[in-house]
């Protein structure tokens, strides 16, 4: 089939594989993932500075803009491994408002904001309304001309990260065109922000309440690629989540094994019966599918078609393998499982929360059969 | 190994292959090929295929990368993989010596003496000698290590007793790899078993044919009674046959791979089954108009293409650290599952059509996806079952305990 996509690597990828990985287990580990669920921020800062250091958050822009000059297909191990050790910091979502201004920003804009975002400065979007579709062309939330600025009007909810981010670029329609709006959070008047109880405890998220939010013209990005610029943040958030979703459903299964090769009952080492290893060589099976489709699509993102095709592919399995995994590992720790203790549901939650901000499998499913059968 | 080629080479080579293949290919034989080898089931089946893996042999694209001085062409894996992508191209019948080609050449190549290689290997290619697989028998399904076939030592020969069962192209064979004990006392069931390069055009053996549940026939049992072979036809020494046994199998379950090419079991063709969803009819309206076989379809294209791409990704051990065995143990449970739940479903679009088998002048596509589907069980039982499967996975790439 011509539209499908093809498998292969870069030397950068692997080696920022190699790097991601140590740096990812060293820094997070699950005590300290839990001890994080707590704190405001949510975030260890330091670690967030070292990340800026190594230059992660200038992968995917362009040397002119301070960047290194890369593409997604290179944010994806560091992804696949923040997941994996359920990092959570504002890296996928500044990596995403970095794409948005790539495919829509004026020069003026990208080379004020994409060097600082190069050097770890926090950014992210607001897209999501509260009518809760996955279309991300369907906003509710509108802006009208007044003088030289734009009043904004409406809420945005699950804004991730939008305490810590200096830059947000909502989407909002004017006269009646979708356009993205550059916000900067210092302008935002008090209790614009509200934090959310969201179910990846991990994560920190805010309503953004745009009433009485006015940015300069100047502010919004090209009105002529509203389209491309949805299409190029709906992939890259495709692309990174399946990336964060396969390296957590490879750490669940991991989990998973430790218990089942140290548990007894009845006298037998409980992965010894053929009920829980048969399912879990399933589940085995299933992410290795995702991580084969995840590299795919790393390796396809910048094929007109392919890549969309891949990444939706590597997205649908990602979420279904990870959901899988971690249900199941839930229900193989037995009373256990039930516990907040339990690390599986930290990844059952993340799960959703993906599936939440992306569109779970079954919608990556009905997109990807308008592109392979219609 | 030979040099890798550069690019130059292997283009040239490449086309030469596809023009070759493009020109010789015949895809309407006017039977119905069979899609893998354990289905040959008639004469003309059978010579077509015997003689198609002569012509593939002789023009150079079979067992290319196989030492010459044993008939191979001496040539790098990558002119045998890219004259395998032409053969897939253009929708090539299957090689039909699998057990010769795919698991017995292998191990003589890897294991066997000077002599062995010289007698076994050219005949294999050419297919004039036809190999079976002798390992199954009546009573012992996936336990291999039960075999129970009496190999009994009377000065230079054996003296063959027992059977042997599901033996694919068991009536058509020259050689076959046979699993046999030779020790009843041994410690363990395991160390009591020997493996045999064995003849069967000989006195004492014979074959009958099984009925399969498609109707046809495939596989055969074969009767050893006073079998008597040369001490000679003993590989890898006495005691050491389930040890052979294992290792045959890591070619079988594609664990291993030394490509001889070609295929012995056709691929997935997805757009063959996207063909026959779009022309099926569902209330009066294309059925990929139906959301929930739309679903399920674009599920099967992840699934295939998940697994196409496996192919690949198990060649870059850079993407391969973290556990090793995976991709390569896994490989015949998904495909084979696959192929059986694949097939399963396009039966469902036929409608009331689903109810036509083969010969019927109202079924579709002359009953191929029935026949697909009841056959694809021999891949999922073959070879080890894939509940056996499971616990190959789960022990050797997972690391969890044995089932006992």
């Amino acid at each position: 089939m011509d539209n499908l996509g093809n498998i292969g690597t870069t030397e950068e990828q692997i080696e920022l594989m190699d790097v991601a990985t140590n740096f990812c287990r060293d820094k997070s580990p699950v005590e300290k993932v839990r001890a994080l669920i707590d704190d405001d921020l949510g975030y260890d800062p330091e670690i967030w500075r070292e990340v800026g250091e190594l230059g992660w958050l200038a992968i995917a822009i362009p040397e002119a803009h301070g960047g290194v000059g890369l593409s997604m297909a290179e944010v994806v191990p560091i992804a696949e491994q923040m997941g994996r050790n359920l990092m959570s910091t504002p890296f996928g979502m500044t990596t995403l408002a970095a794409q948005a201004l790539l495919a829509g920003g004026t020069e003026a804009q990208q080379a004020a904001w994409l060097p600082k975002i190069s050097e770890g400065m926090a950014a992210t979007l607001a897209l999501r309304e509260d009518h809760g579709d996955w279309d991300l062309a369907h906003v509710d939330c509108a802006g009208t001309h007044s003088g030289d600025s734009i009043a904004l009007a409406g809420k945005k909810q699950l804004v991730l990260w939008a305490d810590s981010a200096e830059l947000i670029i909502a989407s909002v329609m004017i006269d009646d065109r979708l356009r993205f709006a550059l916000i900067e959070r210092s302008a935002l008047p008090e209790g614009a922000l509200r934090r959310e109880e969201i179910i990846d405890e991990t994560a920190r998220s805010y309503e953004l309440n745009l009433d009485g939010v006015s940015v300069p013209d100047s502010a919004l990005l090209d009105a002529d690629r509203g389209r491309e610029i949805i299409e190029k943040v709906e992939l890259a958030a495709g692309l990174i989540h399946a990336a964060e979703m396969t390296g957590g459903a490879q750490a669940v299964i991991d989990y998973t094994l430790e218990y089942l090769k140290t548990r007894k009952q009845f006298d037998k080492i409980i992965g010894s019966y053929q009920a829980l290893k048969h399912p879990t060589v399933n589940n085995y099976v299933e992410y290795e599918k995702a991580r084969t489709h995840l590299y795919s699509a790393a390796f396809s993102w910048g094929e007109q078609g392919r890549g969309e095709v891949a990444v939706r592919m590597a997205a649908a399995q990602a979420h279904d393998s990870y959901s899988q995994a971690a249900d199941r590992s839930i229900q193989f720790h037995g009373g256990f499982g039930f516990t907040h203790d339990c690390d599986a549901q930290l990844h059952r939650r993340k799960a959703i929360m993906s599936g939440a901000l992306i569109g779970d499998a079954p919608y990556q499913r009905s997109k990807l059969a308008g592109l392979l059968f219609d | 190994m030979a040099d890798k080629p550069d690019a130059a080479e292997l283009k040239e080579y490449s086309e030469a292959a596809d023009a070759w293949f493009k020109e010789n290919t015949v895809r309407d034989p006017g039977f119905m090929l069979p899609l893998t080898f354990m289905e040959v089931s008639t004469d003309e089946q059978f010579d077509f295929l015997r003689e198609w893996q002569r012509k593939v042999y002789e023009a150079g694209y079979l067992g290319a990368s196989w030492p010459k001085e044993y008939g191979g062409g001496g040539l790098h894996t990558d002119f045998q993989r890219a004259a395998t992508r032409a053969m897939k191209k253009y929708d090539a019948p299957i090689m039909l010596n699998a057990i010769g080609n795919g698991w017995a050449g292998p191990l003589i190549l890897d294991l066997g003496s000077e002599e062995q290689k010289q007698t076994y290997i050219k005949g294999m290619l050419n297919a004039e000698d036809i190999w079976c697989q002798g390992f199954s028998e009546p009573e012992h399904g996936s336990d291999l290590g039960n075999a129970q076939l009496k190999a009994v030592k009377e000065g230079d020969e054996y003296v063959l007793n027992g059977s042997k069962i599901w033996t694919s192209l068991g009536d058509r064979a020259k050689y076959m790899i046979l699993l046999a004990r030779t020790d009843f006392e041994a410690e363990n069931k395991y160390k009591g078993l020997s493996f045999f390069l064995n003849p069967m055009k000989i006195d004492g053996i014979s074959t009958s044919r099984i009925k399969k549940l498609t109707g046809e026939y495939g596989f055969v049992q074969t009767f050893f009674t006073d079998a008597r072979i040369s001490a000679d036809c003993l590989f890898g020494g006495e005691g050491n046959g389930w040890s052979m046994a294992m290792k045959t199998l890591e070619y079988e379950r594609g664990a291993k791979v030394k490509p001889v090419g070609g295929y012995f079991v056709k691929e997935l063709d997805v757009m063959q089954i996207v063909e026959l969803a779009k022309n099926s009819m569902r209330n009066g309206k294309p059925l990929l108009d139906d959301p929930v076989m739309r679903d399920k379809m674009t599920q099967y294209m992840i699934d295939i293409q998940a697994l196409n791409l496996n192919n690949t990704r198990r060649r870059m051990p850079q993407l391969m650290q973290d556990k090793p065995m995976g991709l390569p143990l896994m490989n015949k449970l998904a495909r084979t599952e696959l192929i059986r739940e694949l097939t399963e479903f396009s039966l469902g679009f036929q409608g009331t059509k689903a109810g036509y088998y083969v010969g019927d002048e109202n079924a579709v596509d002359d009953g191929y996806w029935h026949r697909s589907y009841l056959n694809s069980f021999s891949a999922t039982i073959g070879g080890g079952t894939s509940e056996i499967q499971r616990n190959i996975v789960a022990e050797h790439a997972l690391g969890l305990p044995k089932t006992r």
